[in-house]
Order: C-alpha cells, then structure tokens, then sequence
C-alpha cells in the first residue's frame, strides 16, 4: 500500500504517471514528492511506486 | 515623537531601532540579514512584499512581467495613478515609500524554467505568487528540483468568499511550504477578494518571517 497525501491506496507497481491518471489530475498543475523527495516531472513515467511508499501530491489552483 | 510637519524621513539608525525595539535584536538582525524573492507582484506578491518591507527584511528581490490594470485595484497594493506602469516599478517605488533602507532589486521579467535557476540564486527564500496554477506549478518544481537548499512558500487556494479560517499554512517538505485553502480555483467563477488574498498572502509573509527566525514548524 502506498500513502497519498494522507490515504492508504492500494497504487504498489504503479508510476507517477499512472497515480495521477487514475486520481484524474492533470500533470501540469502539481507538485509530486515521494518520501520527501520532489520527483521531477521527466521522471514520472519511470517512477515505480512501492509498498510503504509516502506521496504528496500537491495540486495547485488558480488565483493570486 | 515625530511631528505631522516633519517633511525629513528618519534615518537609517532610527528607523533599525524602531524595529529592533518592537521585533527585539535578534530576530531584527536576522530579518535584516534575510534576502528573499517574491515571485510575482499581484493580490499575493504586492502584499507579502509589503509585509516583509515593513518588517525590516533586508534585501527583497521582486520579480513580474506585467503592468498595473484597472481590474488589479481591487486586492492589489497599487494606486490608481499608477495604471500601466510595470508592476515591478511601481511596488518598488511603494516600497522604498515603506521602507527607505530596504534593498530592494527589481526586475521585469517572465520567469520560466530555463531563468528561474540563474534570477534567484542569490535568494534564501523564494515566494511563489503567481495567479495562474501552472506557473506556480512550474515555479515549485523549478524550484525544487534545481535548488533544493531554497526555502520555498507557495499560494494555492483564496479564491472566493469561503471562511477565513480554512486558509491554512502546511510544511509539504523540510523547506517547501504552501498556504491557502488548496481548492478555491478563480477557474471557479470565484473572483478574488481583497480580504482573503490578504489572508493567504499573510500566512506566506508569515511563512518567511517565521523561516527566518529559525523557527520552522508550523
């Protein structure tokens, strides 16, 4: 299992890439850290999520 | 006491004490040896940047490409005089009005991947307040991905008249930190409203002065 922001999801075996889909966000407008670490945007369709794993997927809004 | 008729502003060792006596000198002396880039000079920037002026933050380095428009007056530290002015010259001249001492780099410019490393290297702290989400997306990743000894503090989510009080401040990461309530999109049909921009850009000023104090929870 893999924590996302908070929940545990059953995302083990998954890529960055494929979390944000199946949660429906658009890749452009987020932050992604894995375990404290930013994952860079070229490397999430080669980021593999594990079990034990801690996401924050930060998604941002408009306004300021 | 200064008199209504003094026309001669306080000079730099006054204006350091005043600060000191109300900050105490340490935290004075940190705020004063603190740089700090504010990304953006709209609802949010215009105010964080005033904040930290007042403050006492010793060098502040602000950065926008676009001019003063009539639609910005509602929440923005602009006055009506200065429509169509850039935005970066005319919080400049406001905060020098603010704080004379203050150091105080301007640039007018549309930061993008490839400046972004170059323009705020010299910074300790980096704000982000931007209005649209991408670019505060591609700021925070910029940002964090090529600078990772950067304190970071990022705006998402004033939009709109929803309560005050679900604006919050959170610690993503050792040095990233992002306020705002994280979904009042102005995408929304929610326009931005003076009080709550001031909210988040509060919680961001506040974000600053507290990493520079040394004080880095939240």
């Amino acid at each position: 299992m893999v924590k996302i922001n908070g929940e545990l999801l059953d995302k083990d075996g998954k890529t960055v890439t494929e979390m944000l889909a199946d949660m429906d966000i658009s890749g452009q407008r987020v932050a992604v850290e894995l375990n404290e670490e930013i994952v860079p945007k070229a490397k999430y369709g080669e980021t593999v999520l594990k079990d034990g794993d801690k996401v924050e997927v930060v998604r941002f809004v408009g306004g300021g | 006491m200064w008199e209504a008729a003094d026309t001669v502003i306080p000079t730099r060792e006054e204006m350091y004490k005043a600060l000191e006596e109300r900050h105490g000198a340490e935290l004075q002396r940190k705020l004063s040896n603190a740089s700090v880039a504010v990304c953006g000079l709209g609802g949010l920037g215009s105010n964080i940047a005033i904040a930290l002026a007042r403050a006492g933050v010793g060098k502040l380095h602000i950065l926008d490409f676009d001019r003063v428009d009539i639609s910005n007056l509602n929440r923005q530290q602009y006055f009506p005089e200065q429509l169509g002015q850039f935005k970066a010259d005319a919080m400049y001249d406001t905060l020098k009005r603010i704080a004379p001492y203050c150091d105080i780099v301007k640039e007018q410019v549309r930061l993008d991947e490839e400046n972004i490393p170059k323009l705020l290297a010299e910074d300790d702290i980096i704000v982000e307040a931007f209005d649209k989400a991408d670019q505060k997306a591609m700021l925070v990743n910029c940002v964090l991905e090529n600078m990772p000894e950067k304190y970071l503090v990022s705006g998402s989510g004033m939009a709109g008249i929803a309560p005050s009080n679900i604006i919050i401040t959170k610690r993503v990461t050792k040095r990233f930190y992002l306020c705002g309530d994280g979904v009042s999109d102005v995408e929304n049909g929610m326009g931005l409203v003076s009080s709550r921009v001031l909210i988040c850009a509060g919680h961001q000023a506040h974000a600053v002065i507290r990493i520079i104090a040394g004080e880095f929870d939240i």
